[in-house]
């Protein structure tokens, strides 16, 4: 879904990471070089290791809010009004699974395994999206997430495409192309409510309501707060700061809202006719930390669910893995036992081009 | 018990994916996934990156059956060809009559 700009977490290993002086001074100019000229830096290339740790844990980050960003919105999946809304959160819900498979995978060329990670969100020692620890309560907080969370999610990721990480640039390019119709099913979704009964319209109201200062949340603390954006800029990987994007996000959504016919919650929001753009009120950072804190309405039971998810599949993990090694042990040639035991979905397999046909 | 980070032999390898948009095109690598055997990763593959059509074919390799080029060794394995321009054909200057050859 998106990564929640938020330099915070692990602030003392990533103090005590940073090197006073280069490790290796030559290889040291070639990356500055290159990342100034806006070139992309690849798996197997020399990096400095605060570089290094910084993009795990950012990519780590975002890859556990995609996973948990499951939660909330499969928890509405038996409810959904209609048939075809089902198979709409089915998709949405999926393509996130998706998004966090395509950044773990992106983490795990910087030398950290996938259990590690897993290990690390579910010890709490990794950090999500703390937009995820806010509850689902009614239908239309589908809609909203899809139209504010998700939108916001956009607002963040899109700079991201051009990071310089290549593997990370990669997963971000893929997930933005996804990530359009997830907003737009949203939007869509609140707009059939909207033109529904009185009732239905107050829930779109109040589903705004809840979720709007949170998103702004979202985009992390303001950039007087935000310790690392400056090395970020300078790595290419935090290309626009995060009161900037926040400001985007305020512009952009703010007349959507009165398309759809709801107010958003902040008797301080009017556009400001001098500097084009909307004047906003103060957020509540006391929320924020709290929720990122761990005491947000869902933290404990988000976490639960995923661990539970963990430990609940891991004979399945296991039984795969054991039933794959022993017709390994069985067919040596490397094919698993295709040819002993052919099926529509393998037989192709054997047929599969050489090296020389591409 | 929860799976602790350090035991790798519990892991389900990782493999490379491989994608041919449409009949045509060249199969080209879209990403990586773990899966316990290759069928599993065709069908997690499948499941992963063509969920909007974006595939006709699909190969799964093991990852740890690709050999690459070491990036320190990139300047002795590329900038040889840097000065070979006569390999260009924009190298060879030629009559305007015969100029589009």
């Amino acid at each position: 879904m998106y990564t929640q700009s938020m330099d915070l977490p692990q602030k003392k290993e990533q103090s005590a990471s940073a090197p006073g002086a280069p490790e290796n001074p030559e290889y040291q100019r070639e990356f500055d070089a290159r990342l100034a000229q806006g070139e992309f830096i690849e798996a197997k290339d020399w990096m400095p290791e605060a570089y290094r740790k910084t993009l795990i844990r950012q990519i780590s980050q975002h890859a556990h809010s995609e996973i948990v960003g499951m939660l909330p919105e499969g928890n509405w999946i038996t409810r959904a009004p209609t048939l075809k809304r089902k198979a709409i959160l089915l998709a949405k819900v999926q393509d996130e699974g998706g998004h966090g498979l395509y950044l773990y995978s992106a983490a795990e060329t910087l030398g950290i395994s996938r259990d590690e990670m897993f290990e690390a969100l579910h010890t709490g020692k990794a950090k999500y999206s703390s937009i995820f620890n806010y509850p689902t309560l009614t239908w239309a907080d589908i809609g909203v997430i899809g139209w504010l969370v998700d939108g916001a999610a956009i607002m963040n990721q899109i700079p991201l495409c051009r990071c310089s990480y290549g593997p990370y640039a990669r997963a971000m390019v893929r997930i933005c192309k996804e990530e359009s119709f997830h907003q737009r099913q949203g939007f869509d979704l609140l707009m059939t409510m909207m033109q529904g009964t009185n009732e239905q319209r107050v829930m779109v109201q109040d589903a705004v309501n809840r979720w709007w200062w949170p998103s702004l949340m979202m985009f992390g603390p303001h950039d007087s707060e935000s310790t690392h954006s400056e090395r970020g800029k300078q790595w290419g990987i935090k290309r626009i700061s995060n009161d900037d994007l926040r400001q985007k996000f305020v512009d952009a959504t703010a007349p959507q809202a009165d398309i759809l016919g709801v107010t958003l919650p902040d008797p301080n929001l009017k556009w400001n006719e001098k500097q084009e753009r909307y004047e906003f009120g103060n957020i509540d950072w006391d929320e924020f930390w709290n929720v990122v804190n761990g005491n947000g309405h869902c933290n404990r039971e988000r976490l639960a669910a995923r661990v539970s998810a963990w430990q609940d599949g891991e004979w399945v993990r296991e039984a795969a893995l054991a039933h794959a090694n022993k017709r390994a042990a069985k067919h040596p040639d490397g094919r698993v036992g295709e040819q002993a035991a052919p099926s529509m979905e393998t037989a192709p397999m054997q047929t599969a081009p050489t090296a020389g046909s591409t | 018990m929860m799976n602790t980070g350090n035991d790798r032999s519990k892991e389900w390898p990782l493999w490379e994916i491989f994608i041919r948009a449409r009949n045509g095109l060249d199969h080209k690598h879209c990403g990586s996934l773990h899966a316990p055997d290759a069928k599993a990763a065709l069908q997690s593959a499948r499941d992963v990156f063509t969920r909007r059509q974006e595939g006709v074919s699909i190969w799964a390799v093991r990852a740890e059956n690709i050999c690459a080029s070491d990036p320190d060794s990139k300047a002795e394995m590329f900038d040889p060809a840097e000065d070979k321009i006569y390999r260009h054909p924009t190298f060879y200057k030629l009559p305007k009559e015969v100029d589009n050859m």
